[in-house]
């Protein structure tokens, strides 16, 4: 196992070394000048020489190291000096966003709280919820619970997010007025009224997003539970007369989880990718939203550091999945 | 009576022999949800792509003058259950739009875009994932790039991705094509070279069973050339899996150009899609719910039935659940 993990983390360097390679390249394709919107009256030699302070038009053999030299040296080095209060980066250059001029990762770390909260928490119910559905929905198979389920499912699949999120703007918040239609991310919770204020302003985009990934993660529960209820093992657990309640809830249960946390797992990146449609909609100024104004002002450093963090994400879920898996079960063995 | 021998050349067989295809089609037929997906899919489609001849109004058609006050802003007809003073007009069944332009027209002119988009995108992602997937599975050395290949396309973040090609090639492709179509064959492509992969890695896991059995070891012996044994043996052989990805791969092939439309990616601003009507409205869907329900319905409908047509595919193509 051990091995397997080394190998997989030695082989994903130059995966992500690649991926960030190629975002990079696409990106010195983007048409658009970061000085566009500058005046008009700041003379050629000054605007060449604010040329050369943001980097643009290097090379790329020079920008993409001293990129990744960036990222990988100074930021890390920053975060450190950030916690624990010592001065190792000094005052070497950090990536810095075309739009604010402040560094790229101060911004992340300002926007990743609002993220966090709203999508996690989706996910979380969405776990929460998804899981139960799954497993009564495969043990009472072809009922009219599992075929109400399934049809829910399949609607929470097939609504796509900026429909969903619209439709509950109009119904809950314009017609009943229950939530507000803007999630407010200046508001600061000090006690309990203000602590409704932020559930209340939170019920909507949680809604939109657990619905989506309910309808993925019970999907994926019923089949994986149906795969095991017919296996021999549970035919042995009844036989030997053990209860229902532990012949599903024990046996088989603990059986099927296997695929279903890595699914799980699969999918936490998505959950710091912000889920860019909702927060969208529902004016949530989280990680999402960061990236789709980066690229509309042509902040490519923004873009880049964002669009890396994500992949960075995958790439470790990946790995994580797949030990998790590992440890689940005793039958897969990498070795 | 029963003692009577009964001669063998005498029995008949009682019903007809039936070919896998017939067998395929009656379990499709049994599955209710798939069956009211196809016809709701046809439908939609037929809507589409009949409608604008059928249907009166120009759908790009804006009203000047007087018009333009009189024809502005008019709520659909089923507006007068409710509040007998409501704006409409009843050649205007859903009304029209804050610039006079028939809402129904658009919806149906956006949907012949928005399905055109779904069905290319869709058959060139099938193309692209069969084709590396047989090579990867038929081609022992082709395996290990193909599938590290397809693993750095499961790794990278493809929206971000979608959002800054487009963003790049938009004007560019625009230059060549015009507008509309510079647009079309970018997001056809980004969305096709976006999706391709869950149908490699299935075909190329069929394909390597398939290469297993016998029928193949009896076909290579025979001096099969490699392009032969792909057309003739394998492809028919996993056409099932590629069936049921081809149907799912139109659905999000929707709602990607949607969600491309709605993040104010995709085509140019008059050119209606379902994403992009829907767009539009979200500024004033307090006052008009309508121009947003339409098009989302639109879109929830049409990639729900397609799903629901995938289901029951999958379970019809697949020999284990049919005939139970």
């Amino acid at each position: 196992m051990l091995t397997f993990t080394i190998r997989r983390l030695v082989l994903s360097v130059p995966t992500l070394l690649f991926i960030s390679f190629v975002i990079f390249m696409l990106l010195e394709l983007a048409p658009g000048d970061p000085l566009a919107g500058m005046p008009l009256t700041i003379p050629d030699d000054v605007r060449v020489k604010m040329r050369e302070a943001l980097g643009v038009g290097q090379p790329f053999y020079i920008a993409f190291p001293k990129w990744l030299y960036q990222f990988f040296v100074v930021e890390p080095l920053y975060m450190m000096d950030a916690i624990f209060g010592t001065s190792w980066a000094g005052d070497q250059q950090r990536v810095i966003s075309w739009q604010t001029r402040s560094p790229v990762m101060d911004i992340v770390v300002q926007r990743l709280p609002q993220t966090l909260w709203v999508v996690g928490t989706a996910y979380v119910v969405a776990i929460l919820i998804a899981l139960p559905i799954g497993i009564y929905s495969a043990y009472r198979q072809y009922s009219w619970f599992d075929n109400a389920g399934t049809f829910v499912t399949m609607v929470g699949f097939s609504v796509p997010p900026f429909f969903s999120g619209v439709l509950v703007i109009v119904v809950f918040a314009v017609w009943l007025g229950w939530f507000p239609s803007i999630y407010d991310t200046t508001h600061e919770v000090t006690d309990w009224a203000s602590f409704k204020v932020q559930l209340q302003q939170m019920v909507m985009p949680v809604m939109v997003l657990a619905l989506q990934i309910t309808s993925q993660l019970s999907r994926f529960m019923r089949a994986s539970m149906l795969d095991n209820l017919n296996q021999d093992y549970v035919r042995t657990a009844r036989a030997k007369g053990l209860g229902e309640k532990t012949v599903v809830l024990v046996h088989v249960l603990r059986n099927s989880l296997i695929p279903v946390v890595t699914v799980i797992a699969l999918g936490i990146p998505s959950i710091f990718g912000g889920a860019i449609i909702t927060e969208q909609v529902f004016k949530v100024n989280g990680i999402g939203q960061l990236l789709i104004t980066a690229i509309q002002a042509n902040d490519l450093p923004m873009v880049q550091t964002l669009t890396f963090i994500f992949a960075i994400l995958i790439v470790l879920f990946n790995l994580i999945a797949d030990i998790l898996h590992g440890i689940l079960d005793p039958r897969i063995r990498y070795d | 009576m029963t003692d009577a021998p009964i001669s063998m050349d005498k029995v008949e067989p009682t019903a007809p022999p039936r070919s896998q295809w017939a067998d395929i089609w009656a379990q499709f037929r049994s599955h209710r949800g798939a069956m009211w997906g196809a016809g709701i899919f046809l439908f939609i489609v037929l809507l589409v792509v009949a409608g604008p001849f059928v249907y009166w109004n120009d759908p790009q058609f804006v009203p000047t003058g007087r018009d333009f006050l009189n024809l502005r802003d008019t709520r659909p007809i089923y507006t007068l259950l409710w509040d007998a003073d409501a704006k409409v007009n009843w050649l205007y069944p859903l009304g029209t739009d804050n610039l006079g332009r028939d809402i129904l027209g658009r919806l149906l002119i956006g949907g012949r875009i928005s399905l055109a988009v779904g069905m290319a995108a869709m058959v060139l992602s099938v193309v692209l994932g069969t084709f590396i997937g047989v090579v990867a599975g038929y081609f022992r050395t082709l395996d290990g790039p193909l599938m590290r290949l397809t693993d750095l396309f499961l790794a990278l973040p493809l929206l971000p991705l979608l959002l800054v090609a487009v963003l790049l090639f938009r004007d560019r492709l625009s230059g060549m094509f015009g507008p509309e179509g510079g647009t079309f064959i970018l997001i056809v492509t980004l969305v096709g070279i976006t999706s391709w992969m869950q149908t490699a890695r299935i075909v190329r896991g069929d394909v390597l069973a398939l290469k297993e059995r016998e029928f193949i070891l009896a076909a290579r012996s025979i001096g099969t050339s490699p392009t032969k044994m792909i057309t003739r043996h394998l492809l028919p052989n996993v056409m099932s899996p590629i069936m049921v990805s081809a149907t799912l791969g139109i659905a999000t092939a929707i709602i990607t150009e949607s969600a491309l439309s709605f993040l104010g990616f995709g085509f140019p601003p008059d050119f209606p899609t379902w994403g992009k009507l829907l767009f539009d409205a979200v500024d004033r869907m307090e006052l008009y719910p309508e121009r947003v329900l339409w098009p989302g319905l639109l879109i929830s409908l049409t990639v729900l039935s397609v799903n629901y047509v995938g289901d029951g595919l999958r379970d019809a193509l697949d020999p284990r659940i049919r005939g139970r």
